[in-house]
């Protein structure tokens, strides 16, 4: 199976082939497209699982445990630009992941998106970000990674603002873009940078690589201008790439807005694989982050701004999660949350502890998500879960699956796979020799977590059906769901079939998943990371305790407020509301930060720009428009100089000379006798001149 | 002997007379007539300054003045066949009449 490791290629390539082809197809040609599409991400998961057994089988014999295909791209001066991509476990479990969960969501799109007249552009964008991601996890070189990232994040937007005659749409979309791209500048300088350093961009290249032990160990003796090594530095840049793709605070604020995309969209990108491109970006580069001189303190300073970052991250979204409404926007809090979760683990644990969470959040966090567009779809495009209640009894499948993601999430014990990827970044952070507050800030996110799950889950699910009676108040305006609605009852209905199974398969795959990385048979962490030891100790088995506590804990709370007594009407106030409304409000506006935003960047920005039109408008136009006058003047300067001065001067030597030739020409008469009287008279003269100058002397 | 003074004034007068009927006279042949004698003062004038010299004997103001003959010859036939010339283009004499190189 070693023809795998040179073909990788394909398994991108398929996803944007089919989107090239859907792209010049005609619109109508909606079956075509779903077919293309859903057939490509069925072939690249093929060729996933291809990889996936050939990476099982060399990572078994404990030889290297990757292997590389590189090739040159083009000559600059005597160097070669090389990409190429590298199979490892990590690139294996990604691919499978992200072309899994792709298919399952291109599935569930041909029903969700069954009435949108763009159909076919929908699956076009969506095949292009799945190859695009691939992309992403395949490449062994920074540049093809940072290439297929920049193509994600231009997907990213292109989705989020899918329905862009909507303006909050278009205003996320490009609130999206702006926000990753402050981090992509400075990923761009980290590569940058890396090149200057080592290079190379390829990560593995038999030794040669950025990411092998001569070039880190050469990149870890030097140091920057403020005492930090060159590898830390370049680390913490590309790691605010990551922060701005991922979602961590400071560049969180796009990520919940992107929730004006399609729910498929918001499950596949904003949940599942995009967002996590950036903790997988970090697992990847993970020896640069990680490495330190020989005796030097345990954690380098990058793993500890990740670990510190990520656990801010996670206990700041999760409050904030709390307060909201809109069911999107409780579960993209929830995923900026966990993204924080992951970094945390990544920063405290190692590659294995981040990418494991990276996995099993990946498929119930889109199971949520499918599973509130299903809620979405069957509420007739209703997203205030205050106007929901009761959907229990109308929507069956979707409860189930949904109460399956929500309890994996929350981290439910032994069952669900969150417990077991939650509990081990838990137990890597209690295990942290800096500081104990990143794990207790996981904690009280842990509590927050499963209290907003079941917050939203008694809302939607149990109580009363609040449905508005009049449903066109709330749709998103869409020809098609007018046209949609008109077949429909006011009452919820169950979603189609092809939405309902890939929840199903989700929400196995949410249980089951947990099993291959529990502490008693690590098989995922061996496989990532190497030497794991198998069984339980003591430590661990009282984290565990205690942190199911806190989860029940969490779930009690929750329903104590929200499911004790069913809701009855969707205008009541919020049972925390009432009981601590200051509190309360904080949370619902996000703590303010947009509008901190606004108030600071935003308006400086405008400031700056207001600056600079001013500046262009008076200082440098100013200047351009002296100069411009200026040489006007001397033009005209020289036009009047030349008209009155040269041009006259020739005039009247022109006349002069006429005037003379006049006056010659009088005197030349013709007449010979009056040449011979001046000739007489001269004569004269000169005799008497002669004759004076003669006395004279 | 008559005085070197007395050749001169008869050959200023000769002048005289000659530029007077060059100047005043319309006819050219007068022209050229006054003309002819201007040259034969100025001839009159070698053979006198010659007379005078201190060396009469090497005969260099005969020489001067045969040749200003044959010159004025020449230039009287030139002359002559100028006027004839011109009387047959304009059919007159009058030198008026003969301003065609007027500027």
């Amino acid at each position: 199976m070693a023809w795998i490791v040179k073909n990788l290629w394909l398994i991108p390539a398929l996803p944007i082939l089919a989107a090239g082809f859907t792209a010049i197809a005609k619109q109508s040609a909606r079956k075509f497209a779903a077919t293309l599409a859903i057939g490509s991400m069925v072939l690249s998961l093929l060729l996933s699982l291809c990889a996936f057994a050939h990476a099982l089988q060399f990572s078994g014999h404990g030889e290297e445990t990757r292997q590389v295909f590189n090739f040159n791209w083009f000559q600059f001066g005597d160097q070669w630009l090389q990409l190429g991509w590298v199979l490892g476990p990590l690139t294996a479990v990604m691919l499978v992941m992200v072309s899994f969960v792709g298919l399952m969501i291109f599935i569930y799109s041909v029903g969700y998106m069954a009435h949108d007249e763009n159909f076919t552009r929908f699956f076009c964008f969506l095949s292009l970000f799945a190859g695009a991601m691939l992309g992403v996890v395949i490449a062994n070189s920074l540049l093809l990674l940072f290439i297929s990232w920049e193509l994600v994040g231009l997907t990213s937007y292109l989705l989020i603002g899918f329905w862009y005659h909507k303006p909050s749409a278009s205003a996320a979309a490009k609130k999206a873009f702006i926000t990753t791209r402050i981090g992509d500048v400075l990923f761009l300088l980290g590569m940058v940078w890396l090149y200057a350093q080592s290079g190379t961009l390829l990560f593995y290249d038999h030794g040669a690589g950025c990411l092998e032990q001569s070039a880190l160990a050469k990149m870890v003796a030097q140091t920057t201008g403020i005492g930090m090594a060159v590898s830390t530095a370049i680390g913490l840049l590309i790691f605010a790439g990551a922060v701005g793709k991922s979602g961590q605070v400071p560049l969180h604020v796009w990520l919940p807005d992107a929730m004006e995309g399609p729910t498929p969209v918001s499950a596949l990108i904003h949940a599942a694989t995009m967002v996590a491109a950036g903790v997988f970006l970090v697992a990847r580069v993970y020896p640069l982050m990680a490495t330190h001189l020989a005796g030097a303190a345990v954690e380098t300073t990058a793993l500890q701004v990740i670990t510190w970052i990520g656990a801010i991250t996670a206990f700041f979204a999760a409050s904030i999660a709390v307060a909201q409404n809109d069911i999107k926007r409780i579960l993209a809090y929830s995923t900026v949350s966990q993204l924080g979760y992951m970094m945390m683990g990544l920063g405290v644990g190692g590659v294995a502890v981040g990418m494991f969470h990276l996995i099993t959040h990946a498929f119930f966090k889109s199971l949520l998500f499918m599973g509130a567009g299903s809620v979405i779809h069957g509420c007739h495009e209703e997203q205030d879960i205050r106007h929901m209640g009761g959907l229990r009894k109308f929507m069956p499948v979707t409860f189930v699956t949904y109460a399956a993601g929500m309890l994996a999430l929350c981290g439910f014990p032994l069952f669900f796979s969150g417990f077991w990827s939650k509990d081990e970044i838990l137990h890597s952070a209690h295990n942290w020799p800096v500081s104990p507050w990143p794990f207790y800030l996981g904690v009280a996110g842990a509590l927050l977590t499963a209290f907003y799950m079941m917050r939203q889950v008694c809302y939607v699910f149990f109580g009363k059906e609040r449905l508005p009676a009049s449903q066109s108040s709330h749709s998103h305006s869409d020809s098609h769901s007018a046209a949609a609605h008109a077949n429909h009852s006011s009452t919820p209905h169950e979603s189609p079939t092809v939405m309902t199974i890939p929840l199903a398969v989700l929400a196995a795959f949410a249980i089951l998943l947990g099993f291959i990385g529990t502490p008693a048979w690590p098989w995922f962490q061996r496989f990532l990371g190497g030497k794991v030891e198998a069984g339980f100790n003591a430590g661990m088995v009282s984290l565990m305790i205690s942190s199911s506590i806190v989860v029940f804990l969490g779930l009690g709370l929750a329903w104590w407020f929200y499911g004790r007594q069913p809701i009855e009407k969707a205008e009541a106030p919020d049972a925390l509301e009432k009981l601590r409304p200051d509190l309360f409000g904080l949370l619902q506006n996000k703590y303010f930060i947009d509008e901190i935003y606004e108030a600071t960047i935003i308006r400086f920005n405008a400031w700056w720009a207001t600056v600079c039109d001013f500046l262009d408008t008076w200082v440098w136009n100013g200047a351009v428009q002296a100069i411009s006058y200026f040489v006007l003047g001397l033009s005209w300067l020289n036009r009047l100089i030349d008209e009155y001065v040269v041009n006259l001067g020739f005039d009247e030597g022109c006349h002069g000379v006429r005037g003379g030739g006049k006056f010659m020409s009088r005197l030349q008469d013709g007449r010979v006798q009056n040449y011979l009287r001046v000739l007489g008279i001269a004569l004269v003269v000169l005799v008497l001149i002669l004759v004076w100058g003669w006395h004279a002397a | 002997m008559t005085p070197l003074s007395g050749y001169l004034l008869l050959s200023a007068f000769l002048f005289a007379i000659g530029l007077a009927g060059a100047l005043t006279r319309r006819n050219g042949i007068i022209v050229l007539i006054g003309i002819e004698l201007m040259l034969n003062a100025a001839n009159l004038n070698f053979i006198a300054f010659w007379r005078f010299s201190e060396h009469p004997e090497t005969l260099t103001g005969i020489m001067f003045v045969i040749f200003s003959i044959g010159v004025a010859a020449a230039e009287a036939a030139v002359g002559l066949a100028l006027i004839i010339a011109i009387y047959r283009h304009y059919k007159t004499t009058d030198v008026d009449e003969m301003d065609s190189l007027k500027g």
